[in-house]
C-alpha cells in the first residue's frame, strides 16, 4: 500500500496525526494526575504516578506486541490475546505455583519467579505459534476460532489447577491470579519496566524487517528476509511483552486489536514506523484517558476492561463480517 | 440393539455411581440396616438422587439443544454456548432478578428464556449478513457475540454490586441441588422429547428454505420451534444449575462421527451420551479433590475445549 508521499514542506499525514496524539495522551495524563487531586503531593504523587506508568506501561505493551503479531501473521485480525497468549501466561503462572508450594516461592524473589514464568511464556508460546501457524495451510477463520478455543482450554485448565490448590493456598495466591486495571501489581512494575525496555531494543533491531514480513512469508523470503530468525526474534518479542500486560492488569482479549485496528484507520499508511508510535500512543490514551474519566468522573473503578471488551468484541464482529462480504 | 443395551447399562451404572459417592456416607448396607427414616436414607433422598437426575437431565436436554440448533444453523459447530445463547439467558435471569427479586423461579426462568430466544434470534439476523456462509465464521461470530453480552451482563452486575452473585450462578455446578432446586430441568425433558418427535422435521429443515418449502413442511414454523427448545433448555438449566460450556457442541459431533447423521437415529444417542458424559464429568469432579467438590463447568471446560479443537483441526476437515 504505497501512497503518492507529498514533497513539500507541509507535514504528512501520519506525523500529524502522531503529534496530535502526543498532545492528546499528555492531556490524559495531566487528567488523571490532577483531576480532584486535593490531598498533599507527597501521597498523591507516588500513589498515583505509579499507576500512571503501569498503565502507559500496559498500553504500550499491549500496542508492540499486537501490531508485531499481525505483522508475523500478516493479517489484521489475529492478536496474541485472541489466539489465548494471555490465558496461556495464565496458566504457566498457575503451573508454577501448582507444583511449587506457596511456601517455597514465598522464599524466592517474585521478580526472579515473574523471570522465570516470562522464559517458560517465551518458549511455549512458540511452540504454540509453530503448532498453530507453521504446520499445513489454514484459513484465517479457523485459526481464529482454534486460538479462541485455545483460549478458553488454557484458562478452564488453570481453573480447574486453582481448585486444586489447597483453599488456604488459593486465598494467598488469589490477588495474584486477578490482577485488573484497580488491583495492578506494583511489585512488579520496575522489572516489568526493564522486560519492556529490552524487548523494544530488540524490537528496534527487527524494525527494517517488519515492513517487509507484511508482504507475507513468501514475499518476504524471497526479499533476502532471515525468515526463521526473523519470526523467531519478533516471537519472544510478543512473549515478553505480552507476560508484561498479563502480569500487571490480567487478560483484556480485544484491547489490542481495538488499538491497532485504529491505528490504521487514523495513519491512513501501514509502513510501521507510523502504526507502532500510533498505536502506542492510543493505547496510552484508552488506558489513562479511559480509567481518568472513569475514575474521577462516574466514580466507576473496575468498569473500564468491561468497557474495552464490549467495543472490542463489536469491532471484532464488524471486522470479520467486512472481511467476509468482500 | 446391542449397543443401546451397553449405553443404557453405562448409564445406570454411572447412575448408581453417583449416588452412593460424597461425604456422608451411603451405602446399600447402611440403607438396609438403618430403615427409611434414618440420615443415610434422607440424604439419598433429598439430595443425591435429585442431584443425579438433575446432572441426567441436564446432560441430555443440552446435547439435544446442541443437536437441534446444529440441524437448524447447518453447521456443526454451534450450540447454546457458542451462539450468544446461554449469555443472553444470564442477563434476562441478572435482569430479572434486579427488577423484581420476588417472582417465583419459574416466571424468572421464562423471562430467561425469553432473553436466550431473542439473543439467539440476534444471532441469526447477524448470520444472514453474511452471504458466504464459512462454516467457520458462524461459530466465531457466536462466540463474539456471547462475549459482547456477556460484557453488557458483567457491567449491570458490577454497576449493581452483584458481580460476585453472577460468578457464583454463571459457574456452572451441581452442588446445590437439592429436592425441590431442580424441578424445572423437567422442562428441558419436555422439549428433548418434543425434539425427538420433530426429528425429521429438523433434519428436513436443515436442507434450507427452497427444500423444505417444496416438500411441504413450514420452514419458519420448525426452525421457530427449534428455537424455542434451545432456549428454554438453556434458560432451564442456566437458572438450575449454571453454564455448562461445550456439551452440545461435542456430544452431538461425537455420536456422529460413531453412528453418522440420521438425525432420529441420533436423537436417543445423543441424549444418553449427554446424559452420561455430564455424569462422568459430575463423579469426577467430586471425587478427584475430596472432601471438596471442582465445578462441573470447569471440568466440562477442559474436557469440552480440548475435544472442541481436536475436532477443529482434524483431517480430512469437514465442517458441515
Amino acid at each position: 500500500m504505497t501512497r503518492a508521499e507529498p514533497s513539500s514542506k507541509v507535514m504528512q499525514r501520519p506525523t500529524r496525526v502522531i503529534l496530535g496524539l502526543t498532545a492528546v495522551a499528555l492531556i490524559a495524563i495531566a487528567c488523571f494526575m490532577l483531576i480532584g487531586a486535593s490531598a498533599n503531593w507527597g501521597f498523591i504523587l507516588p500513589f498515583r504516578g505509579t499507576k500512571v506508568l503501569a498503565l502507559m506501561l500496559v498500553g504500550y505493551a499491549v500496542a508492540v506486541s499486537t501490531v508485531l503479531f499481525q505483522t508475523v501473521t500478516a493479517n489484521r485480525i489475529l492478536t496474541p490475546a485472541i489466539m489465548g497468549f494471555d490465558s496461556l501466561y495464565i496458566l504457566i503462572q498457575t503451573t508454577i505455583v501448582f507444583f511449587f508450594t506457596s511456601q517455597a516461592l514465598a522464599s524466592i524473589d517474585p521478580r526472579l519467579q515473574f523471570l522465570i514464568e516470562v522464559v517458560v511464556m517465551a518458549t511455549f508460546s512458540g511452540i504454540l505459534f509453530q503448532w498453530l501457524f507453521m504446520s499445513g495451510n489454514r484459513s484465517l477463520h479457523l485459526l481464529v476460532l482454534v486460538g479462541i478455543v485455545c483460549g478458553v482450554f488454557f484458562r478452564s485448565l488453570s481453573g480447574l489447577m486453582q481448585r486444586m490448590l489447597d483453599p488456604n493456598e488459593y486465598l494467598v495466591l488469589q490477588d495474584t491470579f486477578f490482577a485488573s486495571f484497580n488491583t495492578i501489581d506494583h511489585s512488579l512494575l520496575g522489572i516489568s519496566a526493564a522486560i519492556v525496555g529490552v524487548a523494544s531494543l530488540a524490537g528496534l533491531k527487527l524494525m527494517p524487517y517488519l515492513d517487509v514480513l507484511t508482504l507475507g512469508r513468501p514475499a518476504a523470503i524471497s526479499l533476502g528476509v532471515p525468515y526463521k530468525a526473523t519470526v523467531s526474534a519478533i516471537l519472544v518479542v510478543v512473549a515478553m511483552l505480552v507476560s508484561v500486560s498479563t502480569a500487571l492488569v490480567g487478560p483484556i482479549t480485544f484491547f489490542g486489536l481495538l488499538i491497532v485496528s485504529l491505528a490504521h484507520a487514523m495513519a491512513g499508511s501501514s509502513k510501521h514506523r507510523y502504526i507502532l508510535p500510533i498505536s502506542i500512543l492510543l493505547g496510552i490514551i484508552c488506558l489513562v484517558g479511559g480509567q481518568a474519566i472513569l475514575e474521577r468522573l462516574f466514580d466507576f473503578n473496575t468498569a473500564l476492561s468491561i468497557i474495552i471488551e464490549f467495543i472490542g468484541g463489536v469491532v471484532f464482529i464488524i471486522l470479520v463480517l467486512r472481511g467476509a462480504m468482500r | 440393539m446391542r449397543f443401546y443395551f451397553v449405553g443404557i447399562a453405562t448409564l445406570i451404572g454411572l447412575a448408581l455411581t453417583s449416588l452412593f459417592i460424597g461425604v456422608s456416607d451411603v451405602s446399600i448396607a447402611s440403607l438396609l440396616t438403618l430403615g427409611p427414616d434414618s440420615r443415610p436414607a434422607q440424604v439419598l433422598v433429598i439430595s443425591r438422587i435429585p442431584r443425579t437426575l438433575a446432572v441426567m437431565l441436564a446432560g441430555a436436554s443440552m446435547a439435544i439443544a446442541g443437536l437441534v440448533m446444529q440441524m437448524v444453523v447447518r453447521n456443526r459447530f454451534v450450540e447454546p454456548s457458542t451462539i450468544g445463547t446461554v449469555e443472553s439467558a444470564s442477563l434476562g435471569f441478572l435482569v430479572v432478578t434486579l427488577l423484581a427479586p420476588n417472582w417465583p423461579i419459574t416466571a424468572k426462568m421464562l423471562v430467561a428464556a425469553a432473553f436466550a430466544l431473542a439473543g439467539t434470534a440476534l444471532f441469526l439476523r447477524i448470520l444472514k449478513l453474511v452471504p458466504l456462509r464459512d462454516p467457520l465464521l458462524v461459530p466465531l461470530i457466536g462466540i463474539m457475540l456471547g462475549g459482547v453480552i456477556g460484557a453488557v451482563t458483567t457491567f449491570f452486575a458490577y454497576r449493581f454490586d452483584l458481580l460476585a452473585s453472577l460468578l457464583a450462578w454463571t459457574m456452572g455446578d451441581f452442588s446445590g441441588i437439592l429436592q425441590g432446586r431442580y424441578e424445572l430441568l423437567w422442562i428441558g425433558f419436555i422439549g428433548m422429547l418434543l425434539a425427538w418427535f420433530a426429528a425429521d422435521r429438523f433434519t428436513v429443515a436443515g436442507l434450507g428454505q427452497n427444500l423444505t418449502t417444496s416438500l411441504g413442511l413450514n420452514y419458519n414454523a420448525v426452525v421457530n420451534l427449534g428455537l424455542v427448545i434451545v432456549s428454554m433448555v438453556t434458560a432451564c438449566v442456566v437458572v438450575t444449575a449454571g453454564i455448562v460450556p461445550f456439551l452440545g457442541l461435542i456430544v452431538p459431533n461425537v455420536v456422529s462421527l460413531l453412528i453418522g447423521d440420521n438425525m432420529r437415529r441420533a436423537v436417543p444417542w445423543v441424549a444418553i451420551s449427554g446424559a452420561a458424559s455430564l455424569l462422568a464429568c459430575d463423579i469426577f469432579g467430586r471425587v478427584i479433590r475430596a472432601p471438596y467438590e471442582i465445578p462441573i463447568s470447569i471440568v466440562v471446560g477442559v474436557i469440552g475445549s480440548g475435544v472442541f479443537i481436536y475436532l477443529l483441526l482434524r483431517k480430512p476437515y469437514d465442517a458441515r
